[in-house]
C-alpha cells in the first residue's frame, strides 16, 4: 500500500510550535515542517538533529590551510627561491610572516566554498531542482506539518485527524505520499 | 518567544503580517517598472557603455592613454580601485559583523548592501586588471606552472596578496549573498504567475522548500559564513593598505594604514549604502521597513568610523613631524600646502568635519541631510585615496623629476563608466531580486514590529502567538474565538 501523508497547515509559527509539542506528547511522529522562515525551537520537538555543517567547514578550513602551507614551501622555498630584498628565502618558517595574509585568505576561501557546496548538496538545492513544499504559500505565510501514516503505526488516520484538529490548524489534507526528490 | 525592550524603536512600522511583507517586497518585481526606473537604467547603461568603450580604447592603444608619467605612475586607476573596494566593505560588514552582534536592524538593509558590495568589488577588480595593460595575460597572477621555466608568482608581494584577498572576498560575498537569496527566490517562485518567471525563479531558487532541517542548516551556514566573512572584511582592506604601507614612499610607509583604511572603507561603504537606500526606499515604497531609525543607526556608524579616520589623519600629521624624517615631513607639508592643497582640504572637510555633524540628533535623523552628507562623504573618500596616492609620489626624492598628474578623457571616461555600470547592475538588482531579506524580516516582525510592540496588532496577545491574517480586521473575530476554544480544551 502506498504511504499516505497528512498535511496540517497553520497560519502562525507559534501555533504550529505549540501544536507540535502537544502532538508529540500525544505520541504522534511529525516527519517534517515546511515554513517560510526558521521556526526557533521546532528542531528538538520534531527530532531534527543539529547539523554538522560546522564541522564540515572546519575540515575544509584545515584542508585550505594545509594546501597553502604546502604550496608556499614548494613555490617559494623548494622550487624557485627568490631573493627579494634579502628576505630569508631558504626557510619556510623564517619567510612565513610574508605568507600569513594569503594563508588566511586561502583558509577562508576553502572553508566558505566547501561548506556552501556541502550545504547545497545535502539539501538537494541545486539549480533546476524541483521544489517539494506541499503548498505554494509555504514560502509566504503558511506553516505546514507533514505527518506520514507509515511513521505512526499505532494510530489510524481518523485518530491522527482528530488529534491534529485540536491544535489550531487552518487546513488539513490527506493524500498519497509522493517523493519528488 | 524573544521579547524586545519596549523603549526600543520598532524596526517595522505599522501593522505588517507575514504575507504583507511578501507582498511589499514582491510588488515591484511582479508589477511594471516605473518610468523613472527606465530613465535611470537607460542613463546608467549609456554611461557604462561609454566607460566600456574607453576601456576597449585603452586596451587597444595602451596605458599611455592615461595621464600617467614617469613620476606619477599610479593615479586615478588605483584611486578608483581603492575607492570601489572601500565602498564594497559595507555590505559584508552589515551582514556579517552585525549578524554576529545580533543587530536586527541589519535585516532591512543587508540584502541591498550586499548587492552593492558585490557590484562595487566588480568595479574595483576591473582597475588592477586593466592596469596590467595586457588584460589577456591576467592569469599570470595565479601560481600556475608556466612555459618560462619554473618561475612562480611572488608571495612576498602585497600586490599578490591583494589578488587573493579581493578574489576570496568577492566569491565569499557572492556565496553569502546567494545563500540568503535562495529562500526569497522560492517565495517569488511560488507566487509567480507567468510561465517564464516561474521557470526563471524556479532555477534561481534551487528547489528550496523550507523544510525544518534545511532551515536548521541555513542558520548554521549563515552563522559560520558570517564568522568567516568578519575577519575577511578586515583583512581585505588591510591588505589593500599594505600595497602602500610596505613601500618606502614617504606618506605611504606608515604602520597606521591598515586600521585607518578599514575604518575609511566602512565609512565610505555606509555612505554609499545611505545614498542608494534613501532612493530605493522611496522608489519601492519600503518606508515601513527602512525608516529613520535605520538611517540613524547607519549615521552613527558613519560618525564613529569618520572620527576614526579623522584621528588617523591627525596622527599621520603628528608623526610626520615627530619622526624627524625630513622626507616624511615634507610629504605632509606638501599635501596640505603644495599644488594639491585643494584635494587635501576637500578631503579634510568632507571626511573630518562632515561626520561630526552627526552628533546632532536632529541632523542624523534628517533624511535629506543624510543624503547630502552621504554624497559629500563619497566625494571626500575619493579625494582621500587621490591625496594618498598622487600627492605622495608627484614630488619624489629628485626635484628634477617632480611633476603633476592631469587626467585624460580616458581616465575620466573609465571612472565615470564604472559608476554607470555599477548603477546599471544595482538597478537591475532592484528590479528582479528581492531587495529585502523577506524570510529574515518575517522572523522579527513580531518582536520589533510597531503594532506588536504597542499591542495594536489584531488578535495579538501576550505570548506573542496571535492570529493575524492579511484579511481585514472585521473578519478576524472567528479566528480569535477559535483560538480561545483551543486554549480551553487544554
Amino acid at each position: 500500500m502506498a504511504d499516505r501523508v497528512i498535511y496540517a497547515t497553520y497560519d502562525d509559527d507559534h501555533t504550529l510550535l505549540e501544536g507540535a509539542k502537544k502532538l508529540v506528547a500525544d505520541g504522534v511522529h511529525i516527519t517534517d515542517v515546511f515554513s517560510p522562515f526558521p521556526i526557533h525551537g521546532i528542531d528538538p520537538v520534531i527530532g531534527v538533529k543539529h547539523t554538522r555543517l560546522g564541522i564540515v567547514a572546519m575540515m575544509f578550513a584545515v584542508t585550505g590551510l594545509m594546501l597553502a602551507v604546502i604550496g608556499f614551501r614548494y613555490f617559494m622555498i623548494a622550487d624557485w627561491p627568490m631573493n627579494i630584498g634579502g628576505k630569508p628565502n631558504f626557510s619556510l618558517l623564517q619567510n612565513y610572516p610574508a605568507f600569513v595574509p594569503v594563508t588566511f585568505e586561502f583558509t577562508v576561501l576553502f572553508a566558505a566554498h566547501g561548506m556552501a557546496l556541502t550545504y547545497l548538496l545535502r539539501n538537494k538545492t541545486l539549480p533546476g531542482m524541483p521544489a517539494d513544499n506541499p503548498y505554494p504559500r509555504n514560502t509566504d505565510d503558511r506553516f505546514t506539518m507533514e505527518i506520514r501514516l507509515s511513521d505512526n503505526h499505532g494510530m489510524s488516520s481518523d485518530d491522527l485527524h482528530a488529534k491534529i484538529k485540536k491544535t489550531g490548524i487552518v487546513e488539513i489534507e490527506e493524500k498519497d505520499y509522493v517523493v519528488i526528490k | 518567544m524573544h521579547k524586545e525592550a519596549a523603549i526600543r524603536e520598532p524596526l517595522i512600522l505599522g501593522h505588517k503580517t507575514y504575507s504583507d511583507i511578501t507582498e511589499d517586497v514582491c510588488r515591484s518585481i511582479e508589477g511594471k517598472a516605473p518610468r523613472a526606473w527606465y530613465i535611470m537604467f537607460g542613463v546608467s547603461l549609456l554611461v557604462g557603455l561609454y566607460g566600456i568603450g574607453c576601456i576597449l580604447y585603452l586596451l587597444g592603444t595602451g596605458i599611455g592613454t592615461w595621464g600617467l608619467n614617469k613620476t606619477v605612475e599610479w593615479a586615478w586607476d588605483i584611486t578608483n580601485f581603492v575607492w570601489w573596494v572601500g565602498i564594497g566593505h559595507a555590505g559584508t560588514l552589515i551582514s556579517a559583523v552585525l549578524l554576529l552582534f545580533r543587530q536586527r536592524w541589519r535585516m532591512a538593509i543587508n540584502r541591498s548592501a550586499e548587492a552593492m558590495t558585490i557590484f562595487a568589488v566588480f568595479m574595483a577588480g576591473l582597475f588592477p586588471l586593466i592596469h596590467m595593460g595586457r588584460l589577456w595575460v591576467g592569469y599570470w597572477v595565479l601560481p600556475l606552472p608556466n612555459q618560462f621555466g619554473s618561475l612562480w608568482v611572488n608571495f612576498n608581494s602585497p600586490l599578490l596578496w591583494d589578488v587573493f584577498a579581493i578574489s576570496t572576498y568577492l566569491t565569499v560575498s557572492v556565496v553569502f549573498w546567494y545563500i540568503g537569496l535562495i529562500p526569497d527566490f522560492a517565495t517569488i517562485r511560488d507566487r509567480a504567475k507567468g510561465a517564464l518567471s516561474k521557470k526563471m525563479y524556479g532555477i534561481l531558487s534551487f528547489g528550496w522548500s523550507g523544510r525544518a532541517k534545511h532551515w536548521n542548516r541555513f542558520e548554521i551556514v549563515s552563522l559560520v559564513l558570517a564568522g568567516l566573512a568578519t575577519p575577511l572584511v578586515f583583512s581585505v582592506h588591510s591588505i589593500v593598505s599594505f600595497d602602500f604601507a610596505t613601500s618606502v614612499i614617504p606618506g605611504w610607509h606608515t604602520t597606521i594604514f591598515p586600521p585607518y583604511f578599514v575604518a575609511g572603507a566602512v565609512f565610505s561603504g555606509f555612505a554609499m549604502v545611505q545614498t542608494l537606500l534613501l532612493i530605493l526606499r522611496k522608489g519601492m515604497k519600503l518606508e515601513a521597513y527602512i525608516h529613520t531609525k535605520h538611517v540613524e543607526y547607519m549615521n552613527i556608524v558613519i560618525m564613529v568610523t569618520g572620527s576614526i579616520v579623522g584621528v588617523a589623519y591627525l596622527t599621520e600629521l603628528f608623526i610626520s613631524w615627530y619622526s624627524g624624517v625630513e622626507y616624511e615631513s615634507y610629504a605632509f607639508i606638501n599635501r596640505a600646502t603644495g599644488p594639491y592643497w585643494w584635494a587635501y582640504w576637500s578631503m579634510m572637510t568632507c571626511n573630518v568635519i562632515s561626520p561630526q555633524l552627526m552628533w546632532f540628533k536632529k541632523l542624523r535623523r534628517s533624511l535629506l541631510f543624510t543624503f547630502f552628507i552621504s554624497i559629500v562623504v563619497n566625494i571626500g573618500m575619493w579625494f582621500e585615496r587621490f591625496v594618498i596616492i598622487v600627492t605622495s609620489i608627484h614630488r619624489d626624492y629628485l626635484p628634477s623629476s617632480w611633476s603633476m598628474f592631469y587626467p585624460t578623457w580616458t581616465d575620466i571616461g573609465i571612472f565615470i563608466g564604472t559608476i554607470g555600470i555599477f548603477f546599471a547592475f544595482y538597478l537591475a538588482f532592484a528590479r528582479y531580486f528581492p531587495v529585502l531579506a523577506i524570510s529574515e524580516l518575517k522572523t522579527i516582525v513580531k518582536i520589533s514590529g510597531e503594532s506588536y510592540k504597542n499591542g495594536t496588532a489584531p488578535g495579538h496577545d501576550d505570548h506573542g502567538g496571535g492570529d493575524h491574517h492579511s484579511t481585514p480586521v472585521v473578519e478576524e473575530a472567528p479566528a480569535v474565538e477559535h483560538k480561545e476554544e483551543s486554549t480551553e480544551e487544554e
